[in-house]
Parts: structure tokens; C-alpha cells; sequence
């Protein structure tokens, strides 16, 4: 898994590259839980490389969510591939989470 | 093709099983999404086994065997561990509470409950086995 990051002045875009797993997913759970993470009025997920989840990525995001609604910080996925969506929808989190098509509509969230 | 691995009980190997299920299924010409979903349910009962029945000691292996008949996916997964899943202590989980309590675990079996059609696990002294099943098109 690699974490790429791009900061805008209220926005810090994290771009996932590889698959996100029991093994993997601690360096996502690292990023998410840096203080300054929360300084950003939104947090944008890009998921077009994104190319496998399992629970234990999904946890991460779960874990961070209230933390992130709690100061008020928009967390957003775009360009999510049809499988790991389906993940996202057996459980049911795509209904808890904010899951866009595009960066253009993640941006204007 | 090849259908049966043995890992030991590293994280490191989640990757392997993972190539080692779609790999076999390669020539089932299934959806992309069906692979998917059917690695994603070998991944979390595997990773459970390695993590926390078998506490990451990677002196500790599991056996793992697919099979392909009359369109009905099977795989058996063994280990020697003290600690055997007990299926009864599932519960579905609480999406909402594990957000609000910020809960990292919990939901991977409900993926694999989910995701394949018959779910079976058996011990025998310390001998486990689990059994999923999924039928496919």
C-alpha cells in the first residue's frame, strides 16, 4: 500500500495505491490518525488505485469517522472501483459514508 | 492448476492466499466482483485464523485446498490451534456503534456470512477446519 498526499488550504487529498488489508492497513490507520489531519475541512479519499479492501480497511475508516464528524471534517471517496464499492455495500457503509463518483464532485461536497 | 497451499501464520502471506484463490479461479471465468468477493471471504477467515487464533507465530501453518464441482466453490482450511471459532458467538454487527465507539474489528465475519452460501467450522481436539462454500455461475 502506498499513501500519497496532497494538501490544498482546507482540503488534504490522500491517494491509495494497492491493496488495504490485515497486513496493509496499518500505514492508512497511521496517516488517518495524525493530528494535523484534522486542521482540513475536508479529507478526500482517491480510490482509483485502489485495488482490494478487506474488513480490516474498512475498519480503519470506521474507527476515524466519528473522530472525523466530531470536528466537523468531511471525510470523501471518489473514483472507487466497482469491487471495492461492493464491498462497501455488503456491509452497508455505503450508506454511512460519503462515496462520490468523481474528484469534481468530491471537491464540490 | 494448483489446489492446495500450506502458509505459515504471518500477515505477510495474506497476499499469497489471496493470489492463490483468484488464480485458481482464473479459469472459471467468473465476474471480477464474484472473484473478489469469494478472495475477500477466504482473506477474513484466514487473517481471523492467523491473528487470532494463531497469534501470528509463524511456527504455527495453515492448510488450505479449494475445489470446483458442479459449480459449487469449496475450500477447506485447517489449523492446530487451541482457539477454534465458535460460530454461535457471531453477531451481527452495529455499524452505527462501531462508528460511534470507533471500533477498528468486528465486521469481517459478517462479510464472509454474507458472501458465501454455506459457512462451516469443526474442531477435533486441536485439529479446526473450516469450510466455506459458494455457488457460481
Amino acid at each position: 500500500m502506498k499513501i500519497t498526499q496532497q494538501t490544498t488550504a482546507h482540503t488534504l487529498t490522500l491517494s491509495l495505491d494497492g491493496e488495504l488489508d490485515a497486513s496493509s492497513s496499518v500505514i492508512l490507520d497511521t496517516e488517518l490518525t495524525k493530528s494535523e489531519v484534522l486542521n482540513h475541512q475536508k479529507v478526500l479519499i482517491d480510490c482509483q488505485r485502489l485495488n482490494y479492501i478487506s474488513s480490516a480497511g474498512l475498519g480503519v475508516f470506521i474507527s476515524h469517522l466519528q473522530r472525523f464528524q466530531d470536528a466537523n471534517v468531511k471525510l470523501v471517496f471518489f473514483n472507487m472501483q466497482e469491487k471495492v464499492h461492493n464491498v462497501f455495500e455488503i456491509l452497508g457503509l455505503d450508506t454511512l459514508m460519503t462515496i462520490v463518483p468523481s474528484e469534481s464532485e468530491a471537491t464540490a461536497i | 492448476m494448483k489446489n492446495a497451499i500450506r502458509i505459515s501464520c504471518s500477515r505477510a502471506n495474506l497476499k499469497t492466499v489471496r493470489d492463490f484463490v483468484s488464480d485458481y479461479l482464473a479459469v472459471y471465468h467468473l465476474s471480477e466482483l464474484h472473484v473478489n468477493q469469494i478472495v475477500l471471504a477466504v482473506d477474513e477467515v484466514v487473517a481471523n485464523l492467523i491473528i487470532h487464533a494463531n497469534a501470528e507465530n509463524e511456527t504455527q501453518f495453515l492448510q488450505l485446498k479449494l475445489a470446483m464441482e458442479d459449480h459449487m466453490f469449496g475450500i477447506e482450511i485447517e489449523d492446530d490451534s487451541k482457539e477454534s471459532y465458535q460460530p454461535s458467538s457471531f453477531r451481527e454487527p452495529d455499524l452505527l456503534e462501531h462508528i460511534r465507539l470507533g471500533k477498528k474489528g468486528g465486521v469481517g465475519m459478517a462479510l464472509v456470512n454474507r458472501i458465501m452460501d454455506r459457512v462451516e467450522f469443526s474442531s477435533s481436539g486441536n485439529h479446526n477446519v473450516c469450510r466455506l462454500y459458494k455457488k457460481v455461475i
